[in-house]
């Protein structure tokens, strides 16, 4: 896998800013084809009301052909509406989210609750675009906008008690009818190691394709943590505690031996049943074969440490 | 219901017509490029649920027939078996061939880890001799012993449900309202076959 490792300058100052837009469109949609010269205003017009279409491109970032935004946005895990991923979307245009609070709690100095804008001045957005693979078995390539993670925990300032990250969904049944159902535990929590939350990788995201996220995405709030399986990327996060013990997470309440803490995509470790060798790759058609599935979802090199001494068939 | 056998035909080539909808929108989808983010996925639970809504169709007939003493239900059970394994062939195929990629190796590296999918092939494996046999030449040759294979289409019911259930990671609601539907089928013919008992004895 290709990292690509750029310092950018802001991009208003080497460009017209229309322009720069549309050539940076056209790469990513393009991937390669030189169309550049030939249809930047039309594209740049397109763009016009997306919000964050000046965000520069961040590290960690794979020259990896982006699923369609159509794909990635009418295909979505989120019980809290419902288990069918296409029904999603409709069923989550009725959250609001703005305004948005998160509670920071624990093992930190500061605590409180913040007013997500306020989390948004302090700390700059950038774009990555990163794998994103399923439990499932389905994976996809999706430009996220946010920050990194770790950066963010820190201006809260945590305690050497804390050990690890809880994270915890809106919850709120009159809106997200899911939560009606006994499918999963209400409120969805997730959580990391503190040096997992920490690393470098591990990123909030409040944006996709230059835009904001789509509510069935997991507006306005969610995490992603690209070698892990989706169900650790928590959505719509109202919640973010520190704490000494290891979070009890959803998926591991509602099914412990087949849904662990660590969840690190590992094609060498089944779910107990089925296998976890391939991944169909969204937008792919009919006949497109899946591909085999990489170890840490191809990031083993940035993360594989983390784990190192660790029996990831016993910790999974 | 006396109708001649003109009318019949007419009325056969209706419902056959009608079992066949699910499949031509599945192909008309898959040329227009309506099957959704993830295509094979979509082909592959449609054809799925169609086969398992068929076995449940064919298991409705006997109860019709003898709760409203009706015969016409009789006329629709091959029909509605044969739709049954129609949809669970191009489910089968659709696994086969665009996820399997025909490939043993892929078979003997995915398939006996999945308990679910080992349940879906013993399925249609028990679904192929009632297939085969669905003729009415079989069903002469075969006189007594056609009944007798015929009813492994209960387990057949049985094991598609499970199969189902199997493959959930949480929610539970559609596979077990089929699994409820099942249940109801099959516990009629226990009731049914408890009448009959009582009715040969209250006759002797």
């Amino acid at each position: 896998m290709i990292i690509k490792d750029k310092s950018l300058i802001k991009s208003s100052e080497i460009t017209d800013k229309a322009i720069f837009l549309s050539r940076r469109k056209l790469i990513k949609a393009a991937a390669g084809l030189s169309l550049a010269p030939f249809v930047p205003s039309v594209i740049a017009d397109v763009n016009a009301q997306k919000k964050y279409q000046s965000i520069p491109v961040g590290p960690y970032s794979a020259a990896l052909k982006v699923t369609d935004f159509e794909d990635v946005s009418s295909y979505t895990n989120y019980y809290e509406f419902t288990s069918n991923k296409s029904d999603s979307t409709a069923l989550a245009k009725g959250l609001k989210t703005s305004p948005w609070n998160v509670t920071i709690e624990g093992e930190a100095e500061k605590t409180g609750v913040f007013n997500l804008e306020d989390i948004l001045k302090a700390n700059p957005l950038q774009e990555r675009i990163y794998r994103f693979r399923c439990v499932e078995a389905w994976a996809m390539v999706v430009p996220w906008i946010g920050f990194p993670l770790g950066e963010m925990l820190k201006q809260f300032k945590p305690t050497s008690k804390a050990k690890y990250v809880e994270f915890t969904t809106l919850y709120n049944p009159e809106v997200m009818i899911g939560q009606k159902s006994a499918s999963l535990e209400w409120p969805y929590v997730e959580g990391l190691r503190m040096d997992e939350a920490m690393h470098p990788l591990s990123f909030l995201a409040t944006g996709m394709y230059d835009d904001e996220l789509p509510n069935q995405n997991g507006a306005p709030l969610r995490l992603i943590v690209p070698w892990k399986y989706g169900f650790k990327s928590i959505k719509a996060i109202v919640k973010i505690r520190f704490s000494e013990e290891m979070p009890a997470t959803a998926w591991n309440k509602s099914s412990a031996g087949e849904y662990g803490f660590y969840a690190n995509v590992n094609p060498e470790v089944p779910h107990p049943r089925w296998s976890q060798s391939r991944e169909r790759v969204l937008g792919g058609g009919l006949f497109t074969p899946k591909r085999d599935t990489e170890k840490f979802n191809g990031y083993g090199e940035q993360v594989a440490s983390l784990y190192s001494g660790m029996d990831l068939k016993k910790f999974f | 219901m006396r109708l001649s056998k003109k009318s019949w035909a007419v009325i056969k080539t209706i419902v056959f017509l009608l079992s066949l909808l699910p499949f031509l929108f599945l192909v008309n989808d898959a040329l227009q490029n309506q099957l959704g983010a993830n295509p094979i996925e979509t082909l592959h639970f449609r054809l799925g649920d169609w086969a398992i809504r068929f076995l449940c169709i064919g298991l409705v007939l006997t109860p019709i027939k003898k709760l409203f003493k009706q015969s016409w239900p009789t006329r629709f059970r091959r029909m509605m078996g044969l739709f049954a394994f129609f949809y669970a062939s191009l489910h089968f195929l659709v696994y086969s061939i665009l996820d399997l990629e025909l490939s043993w190796r892929l078979f003997i590296d995915e398939v006996p880890n999945s308990p679910y999918i080992l349940i879906g092939l013993f399925t249609y494996a028990l679904l192929i001799p009632l297939a085969l046999t669905s003729t009415k030449g079989m069903q002469k040759r075969l006189g007594k012993w056609w009944i007798q294979i015929h009813r492994l289409v209960y387990l057949a019911a049985v094991t598609a449900v499970v199969h189902y259930l199997w493959l959930v990671k949480a929610d539970y609601n559609e596979p077990l309202l089929y699994a409820a539907i099942v249940f109801i089928l099959l516990l009629l013919r226990v009731r049914f076959k408890g009448q009959l008992y009582r009715y040969q004895r209250t006759s002797n």
